[in-house]
């Protein structure tokens, strides 16, 4: 399975192609910058980005710190939130019938509209942040472990009876691990929803901060350091979700062995018809 | 064959389901009785439709009969749940556990240690052709290893008497004849008592005791044919003319069932 030969076809196929294509659009973009006169201000060549990554690392590893804090408690709070909304839906069809539909409803309420009263009630200080911040990503991770506490087989849940099993046994060997895909797939999407949320929330009422340091930036103008932010949150995004990723690959191995084999199945065809 | 106690009775069993939303009742099995000794194997055969999977769930206990009664060893338990091996149509193995864990699964629930139920389980591994594959996830086995894993974790359940339900209905024809073979093989050492269901005859006839022929609609048992061709029985035994002749004599009625 993991044989050198594999793992360098597996370098070579998945991690080389969208590594040389940012390769080329960095390029294309500094070539742009440097042979079309551009204005600083206007769009900073990548190597000026990165030199501004450099000189201001202090300040964006002190303002970095502030909305990491943020985006973990906001998560965890989304994490608990929608795990325990899911939970009380399931655990009843006539709550289900009740509270889905607001569920629904509460996703078309912009959650930017709202950070400014939840500034009026909190304050400045690390409340709304999370606040915000849970309420946008507590969606993805409810909905999909709504459907995954729904996904066990009901012929897997009958032969359990037959065997014996009581309600509790059913869900620890069947309903839960049959829900786990499900949620860490709603883990992902809520972890890039995150960081939307830390930094609408920072642009409402904040002192310290990626997102304020945006605010306070655009107000001079300085657009290279303004990427320079941008290059910082999005690492942040990504790295919340490879951790997320990391935590799947090693909870449920299963799920991703098993699926594997039928991707690589499917990318070999072509390869043997030529 | 020697004369055993009667493990299974299903007496005057009749099922019918209430109408949804004020609609007509619908009658799946009327009086359906049938009988099987200690260590028999024994077949039903009906086309689809034929409430061949509400008796099973019956005898299962995953369903109550409208009326009439399941007797096990003579007597009427208060649950049959967890007293009958039950093997559905699909394998159901958890894709979460290895095929050795999947196999324990029963073993787990009568309390046993993991340890000691792998001990049991592997000591099967090589008599269900499951050897090497004890670490795999399902999805890497074959159909046919499938259904050897799911039967595996019925006879592990430890239960007298098992419900298999199609077991080998979604394989090839090439595979389900070397499964049937070898079904015959590992029966033939430790002979439980079996309660097989399928809609193929010649399947019927090769692995059975007796078969009984249900009709539908309201499912109900219109023949029993008893097999009496010497054991053990190997694939050449469908070339003889009594086989055929069983066979001839079990197609009439289902012909005439699914015309009906």
């Amino acid at each position: 399975m993991s044989s050198p030969n594999h793992r360098l076809r597996r370098f070579s196929e998945r991690v080389l192609p969208p590594l040389l294509f940012a390769v080329l659009v960095v390029t294309l973009w500094e070539l742009y910058v440097e042979l079309g006169n551009v204005k600083e201000s206007t769009l900073p060549p990548p190597t000026a980005v990165a030199q501004a990554i450099w000189d201001d690392r202090q300040l964006l590893i002190e303002n970095a710190w502030v909305t990491i804090k943020e985006i973990l408690l906001g998560f965890a709070l989304a994490i608990f939130v929608g795990v325990g909304i899911a939970s009380i839906i399931r655990a009843s069809r006539r709550i289900e019938r009740a509270v889905y539909p607001w569920l629904v409803v509460s996703q078309m309420v912009p959650i930017p509209a709202i950070a400014p009263i939840l500034v009026i009630w909190f304050g400045f200080d690390l409340r709304p942040k999370v606040l915000v911040i849970a309420l946008v990503s507590f969606f993805p991770i409810a909905v999909n472990t709504i459907d995954g506490l729904r996904a066990a087989e009901p012929e897997l849940l009958n032969l359990l009876r037959t065997l014996k099993a009581n309600a509790w046994q059913r869900f620890r060997k069947a309903q839960l691990p049959a829900a786990l895909p499900f949620l860490f797939s709603g883990l992902k999407v809520a972890a890039a929803f995150s960081v939307i949320g830390a930094v609408f929330a920072e642009w409402v009422g904040a002192s310290e901060g990626l997102g304020y340091l945006i605010l306070v930036l655009n107000n001079q103008t300085a657009t290279t350091e303004m990427f320079a932010v941008i290059v910082v949150l999005a690492s942040i995004g990504i790295t919340l979700f490879l951790i997320v990723s990391l935590i799947e690959r090693l909870l449920l191995p299963w799920y991703y062995e098993s699926r594997e084999t039928e991707v690589e199945g499917l990318e070999l065809e072509p390869e043997e018809i030529r | 064959m020697q004369a055993t106690a009667t493990k299974l009775t299903v007496e005057e069993v009749s099922k019918t389901y209430r109408g949804a939303g004020g609609g007509e009742n619908v009658a799946a099995l009327r009086e359906v009785g049938i009988e099987i000794a200690g260590g028999e194997f024994v077949s039903i055969v009906g086309p689809s439709g034929c409430g061949k999977s509400t008796l099973f769930n019956i005898i299962a206990g995953l369903v109550k009969p409208s009326s009439g009664r399941v007797l096990l060893d003579g007597e009427q338990p208060d649950d049959l749940l967890g007293k009958v091996g039950y093997m559905p149509q699909r394998d159901m193995l958890m894709p979460w556990r290895t095929v050795l864990d999947n196999t324990t699964l029963g073993l787990e629930l009568n309390g046993m240690r993991k340890r000691e139920a792998h001990k049991v389980a592997l000591g099967e591994f090589e008599r269900f052709g499951l050897a090497g594959f004890e670490k795999q996830w399902p999805a890497k086995l074959s159909g046919g290893m499938k259904q050897r894993a799911a039967l595996l974790r019925t006879f592990l359940a430890g239960r007298e008497l098992m419900l298999l339900d199609e077991p080998f209905g979604a394989l090839d024809a090439l595979t389900r004849a070397q499964m049937q073979e070898w079904l015959l093989d590992v029966w033939q050492e430790d002979r439980k008592t079996i309660l097989f269901v399928t809609h193929d005859v010649e399947e019927a006839v090769y692995l059975s005791d007796r078969v009984y022929v249900m009709s539908g609609r309201p499912g109900r048992v219109s023949l029993s044919v008893d097999v009496n061709l010497p054991r053990p029985r190997h694939a050449e035994v469908t070339m003889t003319p009594e086989f055929l002749e069983l066979k001839q004599k079990l197609l009439k009625p289902l012909e005439e069932a699914v015309h009906a």
